[in-house]
């Protein structure tokens, strides 16, 4: 009759956690593209301010291509990282506006899974598009034909980059009203190593030399950022939702 | 007090010697509670006392300015997963997502909670919501979503219920049955503790009630 009279405890919990580490990823990481699905303006409107500053630097500059070649790496890497800073605050704000976060942070699994997962999905949702599109509006900014290796490397390593320190600046200032100066200022310093080394990349590629060095460096900072970002992402939720 | 199911009442939750301190201003200060298994807690008091601070204390989303809180005589901090196993709290807000369905939104606490959700559809019906588990939640009214929020109640294998104003936008007929639920969780070894403005039409033995007042100096 009293059914709670065993309540688990920590060497029974194997047995009640039927929900393993990578299901729980997976159910965050499917809900959270259903619902991006279902509210396609998230996902459209950083791609399309990626597509609109990229492109109008040419009519800006002018047609010159020795110029447009000279800064594409630049503007591409600016014009992604200001896309995924415009894309960030959707990351935890809704979840926390409408009490999903609390129960988030409730649950029976590792807040880093959930956050790590949350993380993947925002990638998979900003980042991915613009590495499918930058090597088409490289063409209008007439990139050095060497470096389309080396633009799409450091996309592929720099933005996941983007989100997980972008998660962050979003956990922490989830819980102001207006925090979307803020943000940009905690965030924006963090990105600057990222975009160095990786303008850095497709320039030394354009000049047809090899670009390991800045590579190696920009995936140290995804690896480093991979493994920490996480857990100071579910540290900065428990302070903002306090 | 021994009631015959509840073999032997122990203690679930406790906290002892709790300050919540709020803009400067002290909402409560050395308090102590125990909830043992079979008790229904209902913990009153005027707006802004600190009814919500004190369940997001015992819930552990708050840190208290000082004292602990206890599941089964260990610190909550340090046996994290095992009291989150064992805890349902739901808040002011609902965490319905609008883009969902009820049903999906359902399936999702379910799962979240490594409960099964092949029965979610019957679980709806517990909470009127059937003939809705296909609407888009953002097409529902407030009542709905905190139905919505509700239902894995029915569905809970977690024996500490913390309530944050179950019955807001509640008819009538849900607020019974949730009473019915509630003196049925605690007669199976469960404790509820709960805010509400309502009086509970719940037995004096089940009941335990204890008033916040405000602090004047």
């Amino acid at each position: 009759m009293n059914k709670y009279n065993s309540i688990v405890t920590d060497n029974q919990l194997s047995i009640k956690a039927n929900l393993s580490y990578r299901a729980a990823f997976m159910l965050i990481l499917k809900r959270d593209i259903t619902i991006a699905f279902r509210h396609r303006d998230d996902i459209i409107n950083p791609l399309l301010f990626f597509i609109i500053v990229v492109t109008l630097f040419p009519l800006g500059i002018g047609p010159e291509s020795s110029t447009l070649s000279r800064i594409a790496p630049g503007i591409i890497w600016v014009a992604a990282l200001l896309s995924t800073l415009l894309s960030l605050d959707r990351l935890f704000k809704s979840d926390h506006d409408d009490g999903s976060l609390e129960q988030m942070l409730l649950s029976p699994h590792p807040v880093f899974i959930l956050v790590l997962a949350k993380i993947v999905a925002h990638w998979l949702l900003t980042g991915l598009p613009l590495i499918f599109i930058a090597p088409i509006l490289a063409v209008l900014l007439h990139l050095n034909e060497n470096s389309y290796g080396a633009l799409l490397l450091t996309l592929l390593l720099g933005t996941p980059i983007l989100s997980l320190i972008g998660a962050i600046g979003v956990a922490l200032t989830v819980g102001i009203k207006k925090g979307g100066v803020l943000l940009s200022l905690l965030v924006l310093p963090l990105y600057i190593p990222v975009l160095i080394f990786a303008t850095s990349a497709v320039d030394t590629a354009a000049m047809n030399l090899p670009f390991n060095g800045q590579l190696a460096i920009i995936a140290a900072l995804f690896i480093g950022s991979l493994t920490l970002a996480p857990f100071a992402v579910a540290s900065a939720l428990k302070v903002s939702t306090n | 007090m021994n009631k015959p199911e509840v073999l032997s009442p122990f203690s679930l939750l406790s906290a002892n010697g709790l300050t919540c301190i709020r803009e400067e201003r002290i909402l409560f200060e050395s308090l102590d509670l125990e909830v043992k298994t079979g008790e229904i807690v209902q913990i009153e008091g005027p707006n802004g006392v600190g009814k919500t601070s004190l369940l997001r204390i015992l819930a552990g989303l708050s840190i208290p300015y000082d004292g602990e809180v206890n599941f089964q005589g260990v610190p909550i901090t340090s046996t994290k997963e095992s009291f989150h196993q064992n805890l349902l709290y739901l808040g002011h807000l609902p965490g319905v997502k609008g883009e969902m369905t009820a049903q999906e939104n359902l399936e999702f606490n379910l799962a979240m909670h490594g409960l099964n959700t092949d029965s979610a559809e019957e679980t709806l019906e517990n909470v009127s919501l059937l003939g809705f588990e296909d609407a888009l939640a953002s097409h529902l009214s407030a009542g709905q979503h905190r139905r919505i929020a509700l239902a894995k109640l029915w569905q809970s294998n977690a024996p500490i219920w913390i309530l944050d104003e179950p019955f807001t936008a509640i008819d009538k007929l849900g607020i019974k049955k949730l009473e019915q639920l509630f003196i049925e969780h605690a007669q199976n070894g469960g404790c509820v503790i709960l805010t509400t403005h309502q009086d509970l039409a719940i037995p004096e033995t089940l009941l335990k009630k204890i008033t916040l007042t405000y602090r004047f100096y």
